[in-house]
């Protein structure tokens, strides 16, 4: 344990590990939000938290969830979900190079993998060094991991014990998600690709199957072709 | 949202687990610093903004197949301005809850 906590006393280590902590802090509260909206969508508590363990990438989650809720079939919930999940394989090739220095075995990397999300990928890449990039990455994983999850189990439980409607409960999702969509805003093929899947997803709500229009959505980033 | 138990969930839950594990595995090993194409990366990051902002009007707009304002405008509402004024997300969506449960009271 002291070897463990030594580096501390250093002070860049401190800093990184400070953000890393508080940035968990931040994601155990969506965390609560996730399990309360996932168990009013339909989920169990047990199912809910397997989805914040083994999917663990947060828009996913509420994503497939959302679509659950809805009464979308399940093909059309995982189509939307794997969608969302399909960044973190970009986020994987940014990591890739300095793959070798944060987990020195494939074992290593291979359990690695599972930490690749939005939060460690952008604390670890804003590190200088090697060495302080692995202890980003490390920090930030294992502790997002546990917020994430407890925060899941906690919010499950509360929304078990509650009519979700009655408190409004049923606009977790969508505040979550604006939450999520405002650093995509920032640039101006991210606004058009809003507008554009946006109107998609209301356009063809009324005659395609429930979680469909998320899907057709998508193709709104196909605004990206263009220079 | 039904509450009821909906069929197959394990299984998506485990699909979608599987797959979103082979995306993160995917590129931290097997294809390395391998370089994809520009155009490639762009669209891949705009995912998030087009299905994001889709998820909003859904939830927001849509009940089923119906396209329905109901009090979840004014929540939606109350959420964005919140979010914009960058409000912590556990004040977002307690805002957004109230605006719509007070409406819903009404």
């Amino acid at each position: 344990m002291k070897r463990l906590l030594a580096p501390l006393s250093e002070p860049a280590v401190r800093r990184v590990v400070i953000s890393s902590l508080t940035l968990g802090g931040a994601v155990g509260v969506f965390a609560l939000s996730f399990g309360v909206a996932s168990v009013s969508a339909g989920a169990s508590v047990m199912q809910t938290c397997a989805l914040s363990l083994f999917v663990f990438t947060g828009a996913s989650q509420f994503s497939a969830m959302s679509v659950v809720g809805a009464g979308g079939s399940m093909a059309a919930a995982f189509g939307g979900a794997a969608l969302l999940a399909a960044r973190n394989f970009v986020y994987g090739l940014a990591l890739s190079s300095s793959a070798k220095s944060m987990a020195n075995s494939l074992p290593r990397r291979l359990f690695a993998s599972h930490f690749v999300i939005d939060e460690t990928t952008a604390l670890a890449l804003a590190q200088e060094s090697p060495r302080l990039r692995k202890i980003a990455f490390w920090t930030t994983g294992i502790g997002l991991f546990s917020f994430w999850n407890l925060g899941t189990l906690i919010g499950a439980l509360a929304g078990n014990a509650i009519d979700p409607q009655k408190f409004g409960l049923d606009i977790a999702f969508p505040a979550a998600f604006i939450v999520m969509l405002l650093p995509h805003l920032r640039t101006k093929l991210g606004r058009q690709a809003a507008m554009l899947g946006a109107a998609l997803c209301l356009v063809s709500i009324s005659f395609m199957p429930i979680g469909i229009p998320i899907l057709i959505a998508a193709t709104a980033v196909l605004v990206g072709l263009r220079k | 949202m039904n509450g009821q138990a909906p069929e197959h969930l394990w299984l998506m839950i485990v699909v979608l687990a599987a797959s979103a594990y082979l995306f993160k595995m995917f590129g931290l090993i097997v294809l390395g610093s391998r370089q994809l194409p520009k155009v490639f990366d762009r669209c891949l990051g705009l995912i998030p903004a087009a299905l994001l902002a889709a998820l909003v009007a859904k939830d927001t707009f849509s009940i089923g197949q119906s396209l329905v304002i109901d009090a979840r405008v004014a929540g939606f509402a109350v959420a964005a301005i919140a979010a914009w004024r960058r409000a912590p997300l556990i004040v977002v969506v307690v805002l957004a809850a109230g605006a719509t449960a007070l409406v819903r009271a009404i």
